[in-house]
């Protein structure tokens, strides 16, 4: 118990007196980044008990309500504090849930990927030989083309093998595949280059000679060596999946309405931009640059954090 | 390289400075493609009237949608139940061969046979002959006073051509089958395609051996298929394109007040409603086994008195419709002003409705739906979806490219259970029309070809069947007014309202709306 106690102490001394924490804390914009970020995943976990209304339960939609203006602009109802949608939807309330969807999808998508790359990129740079041949040349062909094109392709392909109504129930899980799918190469390479440096080192090899079995010595010895630059390229990522899944539902291959992520709310609205209903596209957009803007700040400085050349 | 290139640029530009000052190109777009080039391929209003710049009619429709001479000079009635057409001389197909008699019976009988969606319009009819080089005889198992009009929706193909490239009969649309003549036109009409790429454009030039005098004044016509309301409305307001339709209901408004844009609206004869499973033993994609719920008529109240149609039309349509309760919309001869009342919106007593039927926590059901077919298809059936989600009816909302919705839908597989749809009757302007294609029982050949839910009402059967071939206007009246009441109370169908046609144009642009919401490019004018 005691040594349990004094490891936590050790551990809390050693977070305190840390180079990250203290570059965190002598950058004001990068504090504001984080708590944008933590507001907008606090908000979006908690949106069943925060919002005003629960979007997805259509019985409590009322037509009538649809069109409200903002709470400060005449004709505006305190029940919308941002207005409401063309289906009577309060906007703030379905930028809440829609978060939640845009991040869901978003951090699944990375940890996919993550899983993804940091596997194959292991498997390469340990094994080498024609494995790794293969496998970067796969990577290869696949930074040929555009992510987004990877993941409309991805969705194509599963929409025409799945029919249409089990389709939208899948909808979710299909984002989250194509998205990760078109993005692993960045780790794989990252981690296979690492592993060739780091498995040539007299730890490891010191490991190969005691007889650990090389999936092992992967798994033990040389993954928590590369997990530093993982971890920034994965930040970076959240907010390009994020985009990515906004992208999609915005030209409409992405989540199905009735689900709507931030992506399918802009395209929802932008109907509605000529018409001078701006509240329903508007904010959902300025959510969405909020939220990709901070995780982006937080991801460069994270990069430069842990990059001791920099310091 | 490069200074060839830049001597090709610079020739191209010359040839486009070059190019006559009265060139007049009119680009116009809809939110949904034309499904085939085939004019038999879909009964569809929008199909037909692209179709027809392309092939004529035996008879067609003037500005004030009368009928007038085309391919026949004249026509009638030789004996009760012979119809006679006279056609006219020296109509020749835009590759030079001369429009026959033979092409006339082929395209009749083309019309009529397999692949074809149009077999709805040839009940009547016994046999298609030829009486002489020039003139066609239609003999009809009992008189058929409408022939001429249902008729007027029929382009005429060439013989020789469509057995040249093998596409005598219509390819299947609704099993997405495919010949030569889905992708390719060739008619008598004032225009000739010059280019087709589906979904994406489609382009025409003036017809230069038409045998009519023209007058719209075009030189080329550019159709584009762009399915995004504000795309749509951005690139017409930019001037990019001349004209659009649909319009977005909530960018009319706009539309009207811009400088270089106009509107023209009219009321459209058309009713946009909901339909039933009224046959299957069990619907489709539900989570009640073993029976159809819409078989009980409770539940079909309950579903009709759930929907607020006034909030539709409010909020949705933004008061560009107007509810109705009957099959037809006014202006279409039989229609019914003190029958149009629709059962009052109320959810208290649908609820009750859904639980004495054996349903007090409601169901499941799968709604199908057109996203660029009817204005507002999608967001009125989001809006239903929505409102019956109150009284515990749990949709789950499938909503389509037109396409891929009507190929689904419509039969012999009528894929659906609970759907929308709109019909205007384009072809004669009568309610007998709507009565025999919409709600007239399924399983005879010919009659009901678009009574996609397969609602069956013996007493309405026979009572349509007499309306068809009764002369008298007052008896005929009675008995119309008799068979609006019989699918109204029968809650056999949901009609929800009657679209206004709303038509976006820049103000140079001249045209000719129909209040059917067909298109003729021969009346366009650039100025």
């Amino acid at each position: 118990m005691d040594t349990a106690v004094a490891r936590v102490a050790d551990w809390w001394r050693r977070v305190l007196a840390s180079d990250v924490l203290h570059s965190f804390r002598s950058s004001r914009l990068v504090m504001l980044s984080a708590a944008v970020a933590a507001i907008y995943f606090s908000g979006a976990m908690l949106a069943p008990w925060l919002a005003p209304q629960d979007p997805f339960d259509l019985a409590k939609l009322q037509l009538l309500d649809a069109f409200t203006p903002p709470v400060w602009m005449e004709g505006g109802e305190a029940r919308f504090p941002l207005g409401s949608d063309n289906q009577g939807r309060d906007v703030l309330s379905t930028i809440m849930f829609g978060s939640r969807v845009s991040l869901l999808v978003g951090v699944a998508s990375v940890l996919f990927a993550m899983l993804l790359g940091v596997t194959l990129g292991l498997i390469s740079g340990y094994v080498g030989g024609s494995v790794d041949a293969f496998i970067m040349r796969v990577a290869d062909i696949q930074l040929s083309f555009p992510a987004i094109l990877i993941a409309l392709l991805i969705d194509g392909m599963v929409r025409l093998a799945i029919p249409g109504s089990r389709h939208t129930e899948l909808a979710v899980l299909v984002l989250i595949l194509s998205i990760g799918l078109s993005f692993w190469v960045q780790y794989a390479r990252t981690v296979r280059g690492v592993t060739m440096v780091e498995k040539n080192k007299e730890y490891v090899l010191a490991a190969r000679v005691i007889g650990v079995p090389p999936a092992l010595i992967m798994l033990r010895h040389v993954l928590p060596n590369v997990m530093g630059p993982t971890l920034v390229i994965a930040t970076i990522n959240l907010a390009t999946a994020v985009i990515t899944e906004a992208t999609l539902s915005f030209l409409g291959v992405g989540v199905p309405p009735t689900q709507p992520s931030l992506g399918t709310l802009i395209r929802i609205g932008n109907d509605f931009l000529f018409s001078g209903e701006w509240w329903i596209t508007i904010f959902p957009g300025a959510a969405l640059a909020i939220l990709v803007l901070s995780v982006n700040l937080l991801g460069d400085w994270l990069r430069d954090a842990l990059n001791p050349k920099l310091r | 390289m490069r200074l060839i290139n830049l001597v090709t640029a610079s020739a191209l530009a010359l040839a486009a400075a070059s190019m006559p000052a009265s060139a007049k190109t009119f680009k116009w777009a809809n939110d949904g493609d034309v499904s085939s080039m085939d004019p038999f391929a879909r009964n569809e209003t929008f199909l037909l009237t692209f179709m027809s710049n392309i092939y004529e009619p035996l008879v067609r429709r003037d500005r004030n949608l009368k009928l007038e001479p085309a391919l026949a000079v004249k026509w009638g009635q030789a004996s009760p139940t012979v119809w006679r057409f006279d056609l006219r001389p020296g109509v020749k197909f835009s590759d030079g061969s001369p429009f026959t008699a033979d092409d006339a019976v082929f395209s009749l009988t083309r019309a009529n046979s397999q692949g074809s969606n149009m077999t709805g319009y040839f009940v009547s009819v016994k046999e298609i002959r030829k009486a002489g080089d020039l003139a066609v005889e239609v003999e009809t198992k009992y008189p058929d006073p409408l022939l001429d009009q249902k008729f007027a929706a029929l382009g005429m193909m060439s013989k020789a051509w469509a057995e040249k490239n093998n596409a005598q009969q219509s390819a299947d649309l609704t099993k997405m089958q495919e010949n030569f003549a889905t992708r390719n036109a060739m008619g008598t009409g004032p225009f000739v395609l010059s280019g087709r790429e589906p979904d994406v454009r489609t382009t025409l030039k003036p017809n230069a051996g038409w045998w009519d005098k023209p007058e719209h004044n075009l030189t080329e016509v550019i159709f584009s298929r762009v399915a995004n309301d504000a795309t749509r409305v951005a690139a017409l307001l930019s001037g990019e394109i001349d004209m659009i339709y649909t319009v977005p209901p909530q960018d009319t408004e706009r539309l009207k007040n811009a400088a270089t844009t106009k509107v023209l609206e009219g009321p459209e004869t058309r009713v946009v409603y909901l339909g039933f499973d009224h046959l299957r033993p069990e619907l489709l994609h539900s989570n009640v086994k073993g029976k159809n719920p819409f078989k009980d008529k409770r539940v079909r109240e309950a579903f009709y008195r759930a929907i607020d149609v006034e909030s539709i039309r409010t909020k949705v349509m933004r008061g560009q419709a107007t509810p109705v309760a009957l099959m037809v919309a006014p202006g279409i001869n039989g229609y019914a002003k003190e029958l149009d009342v629709r059962p009052k919106y109320d959810p208290a007593l649908s609820r009750k409705l859904l639980a004495e039927a054996g349903y007090p926590e409601g169901f499941e059901v799968q709604m199908d739906c057109p996203n660029d077919r009817y204005v507002n298809d999608e967001k009125i059936c989001q809006a239903v979806v929505a409102m019956l989600a109150r009284i515990n009816i749990r949709v789950f909302l499938l909503a389509q490219t037109r396409t891929r919705y009507f190929a689904q839908i419509l039969g012999p597989a009528y894929n659906t259970s609970f759907f929308m749809l709109g019909w205007s009757p384009a072809a004669t302007y009568d309610t007998h029309n709507p009565f025999e294609q919409l709600i007239q029982s399924r399983p005879e050949r010919g009659k009901g070809l678009f009574n996609v839910g397969g609602y069956s009402n013996k007493a309405f059967d026979a009572l349509a069947d007499k309306i068809e071939v009764e002369t008298d206007k007052a008896k005929r009246d009675a008995m119309i007014k008799e068979a609006h009441r019989l699918y109204r109370d029968d809650f056999a169908y949901i009609p929800l309202h009657q679209q206004a046609l709303v038509w976006a144009m820049k103000r140079n642009v001249d045209l000719v709306q129909p209040a059917d919401n067909s298109f003729p490019l021969r009346f366009v004018n650039l100025k």
